[in-house]
């Protein structure tokens, strides 16, 4: 038992167990959003959060601890961005047909999703400060959390939130553009991504493809457009 | 590969650079990505370099935020009473944002004749 704890005491201190632990719970939540059948809900990202708190829990583990081993996964996020650049270059032939429609339903789609979160939850009472981690929570998580950070948001917060409209998006896309009787592929699949980023994005390529592109396209391109929406939405609001 | 990322990280850090220097509204990895953007646009032979590597990181996106999103762990105390605020706000506006801009998009398209093909 004492040499467990020795072991345990050395391990905890240096940032390889909560690395590999990141990685080991991202991959079991992969597993179960798999065996799910890819059911939105099942989102891979929530069941490792879940397991890894509850890890953190059971060993007495401080957030700083783990986040010292999680910092190189989340120090991907900047590259990630940059990377970004890759499917928004591969879908310039379907923008330059569609030009008009996308342009306007991207200015559209960013500012209703930024205005109206803002409005319905200070309508709720909720604090200005965390309304700066609302705002930019439409777009993909690597520049949600770069906006959010910069307008004095909570990174851990925007990421929830992120998430939160991603899961959501991908749940009720199918059922609301029925009710609307939209039947245009291309403006079913770029409104999910410019709304729910990757996790639209993935769900819209499971109905069409034609739907997917367009929902990748919606994803890269509101990357943009929020950078420059949600600091003006928010400054409506303070 | 050490190209690739090596090109990655170039341009992110000519975003951040040039966010910071130039006190730009857009955060530096985004600055990045248009950089990366217009050199992929200007030399068709760079996308094949950094495809592999993009593909990679690109494939396990959300993997990316899982350190975040265990922080909020913590934070969900603190937040109290506006849990459900947040809730109702990200559903609503997710309703809303998609139906805008499905209805926008579909009606540009007629207007201006841009069939689905």
């Amino acid at each position: 038992m004492t040499e467990f704890a020795e072991i345990w005491s050395y391990l905890s201190q240096g940032p390889l167990l909560w690395l590999t632990a990141t990685l080991a719970a991202y991959g079991f939540g992969d597993a179960c959003f798999r065996a799910a059948g890819r059911n939105p809900l099942a989102n891979p990202v929530l069941i490792a959060v879940v397991v890894l708190a509850g890890l953190l829990w059971l060993s007495g583990t401080a957030y700083p601890t783990y986040f010292a081993g999680a910092q190189f996964v989340h120090f991907l996020l900047g590259p990630a961005t940059v990377a970004l650049a890759l499917p928004l270059y591969d879908s310039i032939p379907q923008l330059r047909r569609a030009l008009l429609p996308v342009l306007a339903a991207l200015i559209v789609g960013s500012l209703t999703a930024a205005l109206s979160a803002l409005a319905i939850a200070h309508a709720l009472g909720v604090s200005p400060e965390v309304l700066a981690s609302l705002a930019a929570k439409s777009a993909t998580a690597p520049v949600a959390i770069g906006i959010a950070e910069r307008m004095g948001g909570s990174p851990t917060l925007t990421a929830m939130l992120v998430i939160l409209t991603g899961v959501t998006g991908a749940v009720v896309a199918t059922p609301v553009l029925n009710a609307l009787r939209l039947k245009d592929w291309r403006a079913r699949g770029f409104a999910v991504g410019v709304t729910s980023h990757g996790i639209g994005t993935a769900r819209a390529f499971q109905v069409h493809p034609t739907a997917g592109a367009f929902a990748g396209l919606g994803m890269a391109l509101n990357a943009i457009a929020t950078a420059l929406i949600a600091p003006f939405a928010l400054s409506l609001f303070q | 590969m050490l190209h690739a990322l090596t090109a990655l990280l170039l341009c992110q850090l000519a975003g951040e650079a040039a966010a910071r220097s130039l006190s730009l509204p857009l955060p530096g990895p985004v600055l990045g990505l248009m950089l990366m953007l217009a050199l992929l646009a200007g030399f068709p032979r760079f996308a094949a370099l950094m495809r592999p590597v993009a593909q990679g990181i690109l494939s396990h996106l959300s993997l990316l935020f899982v350190p975040a999103g265990v922080g909020v762990v913590g934070h969900l105390a603190t937040l109290g009473g506006q849990t459900t605020a947040l809730v109702l706000a990200v559903v609503g506006s997710t309703v809303l944002s998609i139906a805008a801009g499905a209805v926008t998009f579909a009606a540009v398209a007629r207007l201006t004749g841009s069939r689905d093909d």
